[in-house]
């Protein structure tokens, strides 16, 4: 089985066994063709002394800490097949991530990502609310993984709305007219998650407007940290959120994903869980030896992507801490890893898009 | 004049500013009017040897073999001994208010700083460093206990520990106070600091971002009986700071016949990795270690790592040596390796941050002239195994008693 041949079947079908084989023979060649295309890489496969004749398994296969990415351009294929360049949100002071695209990786990005998207939202295209300002895709400069995100989430939406205005103040008028509109068809809104909770649950709260999302679906992402420090946990967010516009609690699913994987997001599930689909894995590493950590065990999140073809990305060591819960055994069904990300190592860098925002209102 | 100019710019000095861990009701205002004193003085050196005698009572001293050292040095023997290298008929006196600014990433150093002020006959105004250490609060509350000494009384007047935010104007005011500024850390924090000007005859001691290494001689090692103390020593050079103190080693350069160095390497780096065991490393310095690797494979050639145990000790093998390679570096145990023909390589590549060069099976013949013989600019001590972290009143090359004193000859 190969990628196209994962584009007819369920994103989250395959069980242990089927992945390994699919991710070892996909992540090993990934990692030959980066080796073959890259210089860079292959110095640095070599300083650690990769020997493709010992590896049995994607789990053996070396990772890069995700800050290579702000300190070298690392491309494996010539630059004239570059058709697109996404860069990391970063403030002026950080460095940003640059992500060379070829034709055939954008491409798989979009396709992934609506097979990935679609298993919770439908299908079908539905009007789509975005719980965001327009501007953040207008204004160049603030064009970065949040407005990358918008743009490739837009793609479910039949219609679009954005319901914050340039100043980030919630646009009421519109998005009453919006949901009038559209009161008998379901909404898919999209957000990143310290937004939302600042500029449409606040606001909602704050002036009493409780319009009615019990159809809606609603995703968002881009990282815990800001809300955590106003000690908002997971399930307080979707509470809140339910008592103010009485969307579903299994209808919020967060997201867990990163510039240098894009498409390959982790979804979470129905029971709060976030999944890693066909296409991608999660190993959890531990900071002693790198070795594999046990189910329930804290540490780094290494994510492995069968997209990234003309980017060494296939296999990131990520700054942030995470724990498996289980694999093939989630109440929702789905089959893959389950797991869940605790949260941004000691010392890191403040990364992901929507937490870059957040350091204003520190 | 500048008594009087002290006195305005004081009263622009917002106190609130500061805070004083030492003493309780500062007097800063006062400071400019005091008189130095002569160096070593008794009333210095029994201030100092009776804080080492309440610092060795401390039963909290137990947990902090830096603040041990600290108090080992101040023992009266050691500073009497240091006091012989100035035992002539010249008078040196104290330049008067020595501002000292110490690195925030390492708790002891700004108590040297102090102890090097004292001596010389200063009074000394002392910014601890910003992070919170309890060895800081350890030395601070011993120093309270000797200034609460009747005979030590005085240095409540001649002494101060302040904290203050950096963005402050604080630095600037104290800068515009101080016969000298002593200033330990980063070559950013220096440039930062730089930025407050001095009075006309005031000058700086920096004290900036160096480079350290170690060299063995494999001859000699693999006769080495005791490796247990030698990977202490060792520990202490480089893991005791998360080898982040400027003195401790980040690349060790091999001698000797090829076969001597093949197994003085697994002796040594063996007793090295059973004393690393008990290295408490974060999770952070592991993606930097990685990071690190990784960005030196791409920018120098014939780069390998050994393959480690764990993540606590690497060796990056270098199989030529390039004169940035002061550039590649990581802290809590990133070592580059390099097996050199002779000494003389290192000409190659030390330059002016080179600080220390710490030896192993050596004689003191053999490495006074490798010194001469290559004129280095850079490599300010050279002290064996196991000393990198010793103080000396002789610091990255400056005298610091004849930097801090004023000589007036009489004819």
């Amino acid at each position: 089985m190969d990628i196209e041949d994962l584009m007819n079947i369920n994103p989250y079908l395959l069980d242990k066994n089927d992945k390994e084989k699919l991710l070892t023979q996909g992540l090993v060649g990934l990692t030959r063709k980066h080796y073959a295309g890259s210089v860079h890489y292959k110095q640095m496969m070599d300083a650690i002394g990769l020997d493709f004749s010992k590896i049995k398994s994607y789990y053996d296969l070396p990772f890069l800490p995700v800050r290579m990415f702000k300190e070298l351009e690392l491309v494996s294929v010539p630059k004239e097949e570059i058709v697109k360049t996404l860069t990391s949100s970063g403030t002026t002071n950080q460095q940003v991530s640059k992500i060379f695209l070829d034709r055939e990786t954008s491409s798989l990005q979009t396709k992934v990502l609506t097979k990935i998207v679609s298993d919770f939202v439908g299908k079908k295209r539905v009007p789509m609310l975005i719980l965001d300002s327009s501007s953040v895709i207008k204004n160049r400069e603030m064009f970065s993984a949040r407005g990358a995100g918008i743009l490739g989430f837009s793609m479910f939406g039949s219609q679009r709305m954005y319901a914050l205005d340039e100043h980030m103040q919630l646009d009421i008028e519109g998005v009453k007219n919006f949901l009038d509109a559209h009161k008998a068809e379901p909404i898919f809104m999209f957000g990143f998650t310290f937004i939302i909770w600042q500029h449409f649950y606040k606001e909602l709260e704050r002036i009493g407007y409780y319009p009615d999302l019990s159809k809606t679906v609603l995703i968002h992402g881009g990282g815990w940290k800001k809300l955590l420090n106003e000690s908002v946990v997971p399930d307080e967010f979707k509470k809140r959120l339910n008592v103010v516009c009485g969307i579903g609690i299994d209808h919020i699913h967060d997201y867990y994903g990163m510039v240098e994987q894009t498409g390959t997001i982790y979804m979470e599930c129905e029971v709060g869980h976030l999944h890693a689909s066909n296409y991608s894995d999660v190993i959890i590493r531990r900071p002693l030896d790198f070795s594999v950590a046990d189910f329930g065990e804290k540490g780094f999140i290494e994510v492995v992507s069968l997209l990234p073809q003309s980017y060494p990305g296939h296999i990131l060591l990520t700054e942030d801490e995470g724990v498996v819960l289980g694999e093939d055994d989630c109440p929702c069904n789905r089959k893959g890893k389950y797991f869940k990300v605790i949260g941004r190592i000691r010392n890191a860098e403040i990364r992901g898009c929507s937490d870059t925002y957040a350091t204003q209102f520190n | 004049m500048l008594k009087l100019e002290a006195v305005v710019i004081l009263m622009q000095l917002n106190l609130t500013e500061i805070t004083f861990l030492l003493p309780q009701d500062a007097e800063l205002d006062k400071v400019r009017d005091l008189d130095p004193d002569e160096i070593f003085s008794d009333l210095s050196v029994g201030f100092l040897s009776t804080l080492s005698s309440v610092l060795a009572k401390n039963q909290l001293i137990r947990r902090y073999p830096d603040v041990a050292t600290f108090a080992f040095f101040c023992r009266k023997a050691n500073i009497l001994a240091n006091k012989k290298r100035y035992e002539d008929d010249i008078i040196r006196l104290g330049r008067g208010i020595v501002f000292h600014i110490a690195p925030s990433n390492v708790p002891v150093n700004f108590a040297y700083s102090m102890v090097a002020g004292i001596l010389s006959g200063n009074i000394n105004i002392v910014r601890v460093p910003s992070e919170r250490f309890e060895q800081v609060d350890l030395i601070s509350s011993s120093i309270k206990q000797v200034t609460d000494l009747p005979e030590f009384a005085i240095f409540k007047k001649r002494l101060f520990l302040v904290r203050y935010d950096r963005q402050s104007s604080v630095t600037t005011i104290l800068s515009s106070l101080c016969d000298v500024r002593v200033i330990w850390g980063g070559d950013d924090t220096i440039d930062q600091i730089r930025q407050s000007s001095l009075p006309p005859r005031s000058y700086d001691i920096t004290f900036a971002d160096r480079y350290s290494l170690a060299v063995i001689n494999a001859d000699a090692l693999i006769v080495e009986t005791n490796f247990d103390k030698l990977a202490e020593g060792f520990y202490n050079d480089t893991y005791l700071f998360d080898q982040n103190a400027c003195s401790a080693p980040r690349l060790v350069i091999w001698t000797g016949k090829k076969e001597n160095i093949i197994k003085g390497k697994n002796m040594f780096w063996g007793a090295v990795e059973k004393r690393v065991e008990q290295y408490n490393m974060s999770s952070i310095l592991t993606m930097d270690k990685l990071s690190a690797l990784y960005w030196q494979s791409t920018q120098c050639e014939g780069i390998q790592r050994v393959t480690p145990k764990d993540n606590k000790l690497w060796r990056i093998h270098i199989s030529n040596i390039s004169p940035d390679i002061d550039k590649f570096r990581c802290a809590g145990g990133y070592f580059l390796e390099y097996e050199a023909d002779s000494l003389n390589e290192l000409k190659e590549i030390v330059n002016r941050k080179y600080q220390t060069l710490a030896y192993y099976g050596y004689s003191r013949k053999e490495l006074s002239d490798f010194m001469k013989f290559n004129r280095l600019n850079g490599i300010d001590r050279i002290v064996p195994f196991g000393k990198t972290t010793d103080f000396s009143l002789v610091w990255d090359g400056y005298d610091l008693i004849r930097s801090l004193s004023r000589e007036c000859p009489i004819d």
